[in-house]
């Protein structure tokens, strides 16, 4: 029987023949943690006994959640987690200042390739099968052994395929793709299975495929992964400090299900409160008034979000009623984003702009909500009280929409401002 | 063992399992004191030790956080029975030792209230309230190793030391 994209990438590890259902242990390529989920690793991975990590390079710790640090308590966690990456001589612990959203920064720096197996404890490692990798987020515990042995345990998973085909249209991105397609298979559509993006991606940018993959955890997926082309080519060479191998599906692989996805009738969408799954066309939302925009994230906070962003908001006034946040994902996005006058014009626009943090995504700092308050974001999760009182509400959207929303005061299309 | 049940709906997810803005701790004592905080205030008043909680499908969705499966099990939850768990919930609820049933028949059926009684051996639930038994899912071999180690760090610590 052939296999999946995914498939392929776990049987090669395991270097054994499998099917869908076998549960493997094999060796993993990256094992991440940020500065909520490694504390806890840290504490499990000194049970275990070991006296060093299973390799210094291969494993990236990240203190992205609550920094700079918001509190006395998170601070204390972020330096658990620094001096055990002093202690054990981690090479990729990424301090405030070099730092970025970790799904950003990790395929920025090269340290996740194609054709690799990542484990990371924060669910958004999907993330990285944009660029044709195994990855998949795991809990603190898994963390903490993965650290010790280099090893995790997976079941191979079934797949659904998404054959896409026909070009974008304008003002449409890889956000909206993502909505519209957990609209139609819901919050558990995928649930233990991996998504895999296959057909005409070519007018996908990489930077569409992250947010596309990075979201594949919000259908429930164990992974979400693009097939490589040149695209991912230009984006990995360059970056990539060590060989690499590239995969693809077997032609007679075998698929549970196979979603033909025609890019070119989806319009932005809008996920409303509280699900990922409750979207609505652009077209369909009606007059929602709102308070807060976020733009960023390790879903939106890319070069690319920060462009549309800039079309978008040049020249023109966030709305007095409302409060607009961006935050680029990374030091070197941040950078670029100087270098190319966006910041300037943000900052004229009347944005707040922030250093790389995913503060304001999880409720944790740096613009939480009130009761009462409704926000437009172009983060993940839009559950109960994810970005502050239980009685506010988040609606979901890609930069384009957001950006015009601040302008507009409600939920706008871009083109009502462009 | 046997508990009282306390039974929630579909999407239970892990912001409300235990909200982000208690994540600046590693802490089980205090991720107990706010465990299903958001979704239920009187949680933490009425869960007493050995009840069960029951749950619908995709249970603990979201982040990753091994927070969750620890608040829960702190707070005194013996087991969680669900129509289905979310991925990573699942792996961290079996990594820490939290005992976690997949029954799509028993998750319908079971009230808030009922008590409970749930056979690992054999994989038995018995609603004793109603005087109705499910049979779950059983686990794979090589979980129910880990589980018989008591998690994956002593699942891990027999091999590596």
């Amino acid at each position: 029987m052939g296999l999946t994209l995914t498939q392929k990438i776990l049987a090669n590890k395991a270097g054994y023949e499998v099917k869908p259902g076998d549960l493997i242990e094999i060796d993993v390529d990256m094992v991440l943690g940020n500065d909520v989920t490694s504390p806890v690793a840290i504490k499990e991975f000194l049970k275990i006994g070991v006296k060093e990590v299973f390799d210094k390079e291969k494993i990236a710790l990240v203190p992205d959640h609550f920094v700079p640090n918001k509190d006395i308590k998170s601070a204390e966690q972020v330096n658990i987690v620094r001096k055990f990456a002093r202690e054990y001589g981690i090479v990729n612990f990424f301090e405030v200042g070099q730092m970025g959203i970790e799904h950003a920064l990790l395929p920025e720096k090269g340290l996740v390739l194609p054709g690799d197996v990542v484990i990371g404890a924060d669910s958004h490692t999907c993330t990285y099968g944009a660029i044709t990798c195994f990855s998949t987020g795991i809990g603190s515990t898994d963390m903490a052994c993965a650290m010790a042995t280099g090893k995790a345990w997976f079941k191979i998973p079934e797949a659904i395929k998404f054959n896409l085909k026909g070009k974008l249209n304008k003002w449409v991105s890889g956000k909206d793709v993502i909505l519209y397609i957990i609209g139609m298979i819901g919050v558990d559509g995928a649930l233990y299975k991996s998504m895999e993006f296959t057909g005409d991606i070519s007018s996908l940018s990489i930077d569409d495929r992250f947010t596309i993959a990075n979201m594949a955890i919000e259908a429930g997926a164990k992974n979400g992964i693009f097939d490589y082309d040149e695209i991912t080519e230009a984006y990995v060479l360059g970056r990539a400090k060590r060989n690499y191998k590239v995969f693809k599906a077997d032609d007679d692989a075998e698929y549970v299900k196979t979603y033909d996805i025609d890019l070119s009738i989806i319009k932005p969408q809008v996920a409303f409160p509280h699900l990922p799954e409750n979207t609505k066309s652009i077209d369909d939302v009606g007059n929602v008034k709102i308070d807060q925009v976020v733009i960023g994230s390790c879903t939106n906070g890319r070069l690319q979000d920060m462009e549309v962003t800039y079309e978008i908001l040049k020249g023109k006034k966030v709305h007095p009623d409302v409060r607009l946040i961006i935050f680029p994902a990374t030091q070197d996005i941040y950078l670029e984003c100087v270098r190319r006058g966006y910041i300037e014009e943000f900052i004229k626009a009347g944005a707040a702009i922030s250093t790389p943090t995913c503060g304001p995504c999880l409720g944790g700092h740096m613009g939480i909500l009130a009761k009462g308050e409704r926000a437009i974001s172009t983060t993940n999760r839009n559950f109960v009280g994810r970005m502050g009182h239980t009685e506010s509400e988040v609606y979901l959207a890609s930069p384009a929409v957001a950006a015009a929303s601040a302008i507009k005061g409600y939920i706008a299309s871009p083109e009502e401002v462009a | 063992m046997e508990g009282k049940a306390i039974k929630y709906g579909d999407n239970v997810d892990t912001d409300v399992i235990i909200p982000a803005r208690f994540l600046n701790t590693s802490d089980p004592k205090e991720l107990a004191a706010h465990c299903m905080e958001d979704l239920d205030k009187s949680f933490k008043d009425r869960v007493k030790p050995g009840d069960i909680m029951v749950a619908g499908d995709n249970f603990g969705c979201g982040s990753s956080r091994e927070h969750a499966p620890i608040a829960i099990k702190e707070s005194g939850i013996s087991c969680v029975i669900a129509k289905s768990f979310a991925r990573i919930f699942y792996r961290n609820a079996i990594n820490i030792g939290l005992a976690i049933l997949e029954c799509p028949e028993a998750a319908s059926s079971i009230e808030d209230g009922d008590i409970v009684s749930v056979d690992f051996e054999t994989g038995v639930i018995k609603d004793i309230t109603k005087g109705i038994e499910f049979k779950s899912q059983p686990f794979p071999e090589f979980i129910k190793k880990i589980i018989e180690c008591g998690g994956l760090v002593n699942y891990v610590k027999e091999k590596v030391v």
